[in-house]
């Protein structure tokens, strides 16, 4: 892709021409352009919280207000359990990743639409722009984390050696929130149908995440019905949620669930990335 | 060393056009549309892909080499594919065939304004634009002082760019195009806004920018700017190049393509317009009257028929022309506003109307004419040079060369 001419001036070289089918995914592509990926990140994290009163308190604000909410209807007035825990905290562990992912992935499906402007006058991979928005929550979910640690301190629960799996648990919620954000994201440039859809997709999605409730009670229901555990996986955020419960606090035990989660994750991902290539060409003429 | 950096071959870019082209479908159209298709009789099917496949080349079998340091110029008539040519260059949009080598970055400045992220302040966005031709933050940093001068934003550069104005917001992005490190330069047709003290800055600078062995790629429609700057130029015709070569051999081909035909009577309704013109009013025919052996005599009184057609209802309709020597020097401009003597006009109506500017005074000479119709502000169609005529130089002195006005005059005598 690119040919070093000369030490001082470094010269890129490209070819430009009709791309046929599936195309490679250009990831070196993406890494070239690694600045652009950071400022479109820093810019979105500044932007989000420009013209607003409360600023980065809203990180922690929307985790925080949910939690109560379900603490006081879905623990005390409907009972639920919670693997043993205190509710507040198990709740809160689960909105962590929830609230990531499912901001992510709201912000990523507007993101090519959202930025018309750039993508019919510039040149980049497109990939990035759907990226941005996702690792720019990781700020907002630095921050909500914080809390996190908080409440830990405050039940008196320290984590276990698990805790060093966490990161790959993030990573994991990165890739859900990548892999629809690409599906999402390219989709939305042709039919705009998309934008009415996520809404109300990740409130659905929402129920069907063991966030209120511990997976347990799910998977013992599946069970009595004759349906393995690992099924209550093929929704990628249980295996997520479950992950971050279970490194953070210790709760419940992943296995087949988590294995599931990770590989209709890595499906979704593929398809998307694939996806995504395959329309990137028509953006600017049909956004 | 001069190597190209532009190298094309047989570059073509396919838009469809018809039902799919107002951009976005909705889902639920294309699920009909799959769900229907199991039923769908034989023939109807054919038809349908035969509407479907309706599509035009903007561009096609471009071939042409640049060299490094070389500021080509860029012209060609409405639709001639011109800006389609940046858009490939820059990689915004992807060739139907063929394809182009570049060596090296490029930076574009295409159309108005660029790849600004209106939240974001005029420092931000300079940095932005820096990541995105591949620069490093310290390499954008020591060209950034430079930009601003150049825009004159010293004070708002730390505003948000919504709120610029747009002078603001065009010298900020030609700034940033000319400025940034990169090696090769795409500007598209910048000169066609902005005042007359900016235009002569951006002509300036990309002067600089050329002398300073980067390479311009330079689309315009203003054949002064292109002959003082290029040193080269391609006249681009649908379907291809028309001519490659000396400025003054495309600039000849082009204004060639504005002289054939009967261009003094001219049939516009099928002629390319930018998006939105032409959707609510458009001009069907213009033609010059009084005019003999294709020529208008000397001092005779201008008289254009313009036919049209409103597809919407349109209140306070003003159409007007504004006329430029064949080298796109501006002259004047008239329309119905001037004398109060706007129209309305009913949904579906057609009508004529002549304007005549009773002294214009032209030296003999070919002239161009650019049409506009607006309706209140908004402007509803807008053709550049959609037609043209010549002044007979019949009975005027070989050697008094006028250039552009021949005053009628009034002379008495005491002898």
């Amino acid at each position: 892709m690119s040919s070093i001419t000369h030490p001082a001036q470094p010269t890129q070289s490209l070819i430009i021409r009709p791309s046929r089918g599936w195309t490679a995914l250009q990831l070196k592509d993406v890494w070239q352009y690694r600045e652009l990926l950071y400022f479109l990140i820093w810019s979105e994290v500044k932007v989000r919280y420009k013209q607003t009163l409360l600023g980065a308190a809203w990180a922690v604000l929307q985790p925080l207000t949910s939690m109560i909410v379900f603490t006081i209807f879905f623990s005390r007035i409907a009972g639920i359990s919670s693997d043993g825990l205190p509710y507040p905290l198990f709740s809160y562990a689960g909105l962590l990743a929830w609230t990531f992912t499912s901001d992510a992935v709201s912000k990523a499906s507007g993101s090519l639409v959202g930025s018309s402007g750039l993508l019919t006058k510039v040149y980049f991979p497109r990939l990035i722009l759907p990226g941005a928005s996702i690792l720019s929550g990781l700020v907002d979910f630095g921050i909500a984390f914080l809390l996190l640690i908080v409440l830990m301190a405050y039940y008196g629960i320290w984590p276990t050696l698990a805790i060093l799996c966490l990161p790959l648990f993030l990573l994991m919620a990165i890739g859900v929130s990548l892999g629809f954000g690409l599906w999402l994201s390219a989709l939305n440039v042709k039919y705009r149908d998309v934008r009415y859809v996520v809404p109300f997709f990740i409130q659905l999605w929402l129920f069907v995440t063991p966030v209120i409730y511990p997976t347990a009670r799910a998977t013992a229901k599946l069970r009595e019905l004759g349906i393995p555990t690992w099924v209550y996986g093929l929704n990628p955020m249980a295996g997520v949620v479950e992950g971050f419960r279970w490194s953070l606090l210790g709760s419940g035990q992943p296995g087949s669930l988590v294995l599931t989660s990770s590989i209709v994750t890595v499906v979704l991902l593929l398809g998307g990335a694939f996806y995504f290539r395959g329309m990137e060409k028509t953006f600017a003429d049909v956004i | 060393m001069t190597s190209p950096v532009i190298r094309s071959e047989a570059l073509g870019k396919e838009y469809q056009i018809g039902a799919t082209l107002p951009g976005y479908r909705s889902l639920r159209e294309s699920i009909v549309d799959t769900m229907k298709a199991p039923f769908r009789g034989r023939t109807d099917g054919r038809e349908r892909r035969s509407s479907q496949r309706k599509t035009i080349w903007a561009l096609r079998d471009v071939n042409f080499e640049v060299l490094q340091g070389e500021v080509v110029g860029l012209i060609g008539r409405n639709g001639a594919g011109k800006s389609t040519l940046l858009k490939i260059l820059s990689r915004i949009t992807e060739p139907t065939e063929g394809f182009a080598e570049i060596h090296g970055r490029v930076g574009s400045l295409l159309e108005v304004g660029m790849g600004f992220h209106g939240e974001l302040t005029g420092r931000e966005n300079i940095f932005l634009n820096g990541a995105i031709i591949g620069m490093k933050r310290a390499e954008t940093l020591r060209n950034f002082a430079e930009i601003v001068a150049f825009a004159e934003l010293e004070k708002f550069v730390d505003t948000p760019v919504k709120r610029y104005s747009t002078g603001m917001y065009l010298r900020l992005a030609f700034g940033v195009a000319a400025y940034l490190e990169s090696e090769i330069l795409l500007v598209d047709e910048v000169l066609a806004v902005g005042d007359v003290n900016f235009q002569k800055k951006c002509l300036g600078k990309i002067g600089d920018v050329a002398r300073s062995g980067r390479t311009v790629f330079f689309v315009s429609h203003n054949m002064a700017a292109v002959q003082s700057l290029c040193t080269r130029a391609i006249c681009l015709k649908p379907g291809g190049i028309l001519a490659d070569g000396s400025v003054s051999t495309a600039v000849n081909a082009y204004l060639s393509t504005m002289t054939d035909a009967d261009l003094a009577n001219r049939d516009l309704h099928a002629l390319p317009r930018d998006d939105g013109f032409g959707e609510k009013f458009r001009f069907e025919s213009a033609q010059f009257e009084g005019v003999e052996n294709s020529q208008i005599p000397l001092w005779s009184p201008l008289r254009l028929r313009l036919q049209f057609q409103a597809p919407h209802a349109l209140s306070e309709v003003s159409v007007g022309f504004s006329v430029y020597s064949m080298d796109r020097e501006h002259l004047f401009s008239c329309e119905a506003a001037d004398s109060d003597s706007t129209f309305d006009v009913k949904a579906g109506g057609k009508g004529t109307a002549i304007g005549v500017v009773p002294q214009a005074n032209l030296a003999p000479a070919r002239y161009v004419v650019d049409l506009w119709a607006r309706s209140g502000n908004s402007v509803v169609d807008k053709l550049d040079s959609a037609v043209t005529f010549e002044i007979s130089p019949f009975g005027v002195a070989p050697w008094s060369t006028d250039k552009r006005f021949r005053p009628e005059s009034e002379w008495s005598y005491h002898l």
